[in-house]
């Protein structure tokens, strides 16, 4: 058995990449997540992997995309004004049915914004962050134990499914140190690429060459890979929805929070329990594709739903979109940083079951 | 248990450490625990803190809105959690540092010169161990050993030569508390 160790969110993603294969890693530091490049930097070399600090964002992105057309597991790690940066990078992985490994720990925006956490690139990440029609898979870990279990699914997933998958996390899940323990260090890297048949390992002289590619001139053709590749998406929907129920078998209030938030309303909703108010949460875990079954569910059975998020109300309109509006969705929230204590949660969750 | 213990003072004092210890000592034991630090300017000579949650039952929110246990390394930190502290709790004061008392009337507090101390015992730059041992010592939060062998296994390769007097400082602040009671 694995035993637990104490490690930063940031440093626990880092290490799990390394246990599952990914010997590339392309960023550039930016707070609340240079953890991730600083242990890159020194673990990298010493087991014959590429730690490589790009000149910017963009190019690190970029050379995840080379990367990852040989199969290779790869990754880059940002926050919100860096992911900004990588937004057309994204684009051509996802137009070029790429897997690669994105990390964002959120911070205050927009613009510069501030350092501080906050879950405000929302819409930026689910919607698809760049030009075209596509989605990245996004996965928003709320331990640092998930943090390192979502860093090996993250990789599976998206060769799974041949897509970007993304790690959402927010500057709180990346700077906080608890108990991990570690994914057990079983995948060769040497043997990932063989995995793929579409990846340019070289011919061998063997089999026709593999061509790496978004642009498609003939728009007959485009338009063939675009509904392809949404009905991939369609069958990750169905099949790879994850989320966490807590407390719902009588809740007459839902809470759908996620990350950091989640934990917070956790102590919320313990401690309205104790004052005998039923509430109960959805903490969606995958949240590209975003889990509107259980939701709908919780629906026919709750009078009201509250998020509880740090921007103006981004997953609000996803839980809104999920229950067909049948039921009223309030919020409770902060943004640029701030994070709302227990006890604003706890009035917020009074309000509702009033 | 649930022991919610923020430490506070200024960037340079070793609040992160003293809570990464503190932190590891619980590991040790296997409890349920989060390490959450304040990040950004403040750590440059601002004021810096650390929440560390030590529990029995697993940890929801890392974030402390009432800790029961509070350590302070300057005045401007007492002054901004003194209000916080959950009735009962104790509030760790480093009375070389600080100069005005605690006003609450509802939590315990203990006045240690822990820098004075620290600079007594040619361990200047330790005072956040000596409270730790203190905390610990008063508080059995976690068990005070497992403290010594936390801090073995924390402190960085290149400061190894100073462990002995973080053993010592550590050490010291126990004493100061059975001082105290006897």
């Amino acid at each position: 058995m694995s035993s637990k160790v104490l490690m930063k969110g940031n440093e626990a993603i880092a290490e799990a990449a390394i246990r599952c294969g990914c010997r590339h890693y392309f960023g550039y530091p930016i707070t609340p997540q240079t953890e991730i490049a600083a242990y890159m930097a020194k673990r990298m070399p010493k087991i014959g992997g590429t730690f490589l600090q790009a000149e910017s964002e963009i190019a690190a992105i970029n050379m995840v995309y080379g990367c990852a057309s040989t199969g290779r597991r790869a990754m880059t790690s940002s926050s919100s004004p860096g992911i900004s940066l990588k937004a057309e990078g994204m684009s051509y992985l996802a137009g070029s049915d790429l897997p690669a490994l994105i990390v964002n720990v959120q911070r205050g925006g927009p613009g510069l914004g501030g350092i501080q956490p906050s879950q405000s690139d929302y819409f930026f990440m689910t919607r698809g962050p760049g030009h075209g029609d596509f989605h990245i898979i996004v996965l928003a870990p709320a331990t640092v134990q998930e943090m390192a279990d979502m860093t090996r699914l993250a990789f599976e997933l998206g060769e799974k499914y041949r897509m970007p998958a993304m790690l959402l996390a927010d500057g709180t899940m990346g700077q906080m140190m608890e108990p991990v323990v570690l994914p057990e260090d079983t995948v060769d890297p040497e043997t990932i690429p063989a995995t793929k048949p579409w990846a340019t390992t070289g011919t061998q002289m063997k089999r026709p060459h593999n061509i790496i590619n978004s642009l498609y001139l003939k728009p007959d053709e485009l338009e063939k890979t675009n509904y392809e590749r949404f009905e991939r998406y369609a069958k990750l929907e169905k099949e790879e929805c994850r989320w966490e129920e807590y407390l719902m078998d009588d809740a007459e209030v839902c809470v759908i929070s996620v990350g950091i938030t989640a934990r917070v309303a956790k102590n919320a909703i313990a401690a309205a329990r104790k004052e005998g108010i039923k509430v109960g949460m959805i903490r969606p875990i995958t949240l590209y594709p975003f889990p509107k079954e259980p939701i709908a569910k919780a629906a026919a059975k709750v009078k009201s739903f509250l998020t509880v998020e740090l921007n103006m109300g981004q997953m609000n309109e996803d839980v809104k979109l999920a229950i067909g509006c049948s039921k009223p969705v309030a919020m409770c929230n902060r943004v640029g940083g701030m994070i709302p204590s227990a006890d604003e949660v706890l009035a917020a969750i009074r309000k509702e079951a009033k | 248990m649930t022991y919610e213990t923020i430490m506070a003072g200024f960037g340079g004092q070793g609040l992160l450490f003293s809570g990464k210890v503190l932190a590891h000592a619980a590991l040790i034991e296997n409890k349920e625990l989060s390490w959450l630090p304040s990040y950004g300017p403040e750590m440059r000579g601002g004021t810096c803190n650390c929440s560390v949650i030590v529990s029995d039952e697993p940890v929801g929110s890392p974030i402390i809105a009432h800790p029961n246990v509070l350590m302070v390394m300057n005045e401007p930190s007492l002054d901004k959690f003194e209000d916080t502290v959950a009735p009962g709790g104790t509030i760790f004061v480093d009375s070389a540092l600080i100069a005005r008392k605690v006003r609450r009337t509802d939590v315990e507090v203990v006045y240690i010169p822990a820098t004075k101390m620290a600079t007594d015992m040619e361990a200047k730059g330790l005072a956040n161990m000596i409270i730790l041992g203190a905390i610990v010592e008063k508080l059995r939060c976690v068990d005070p050993d497992n403290v010594e062998e936390a801090l073995k296994e924390t402190i960085s390769a290149r400061k190894a030569a100073l462990l002995d007097l973080n053993l010592k400082a550590v050490e010291a602040g126990r004493e100061f508390i059975r001082g105290e009671k006897a």
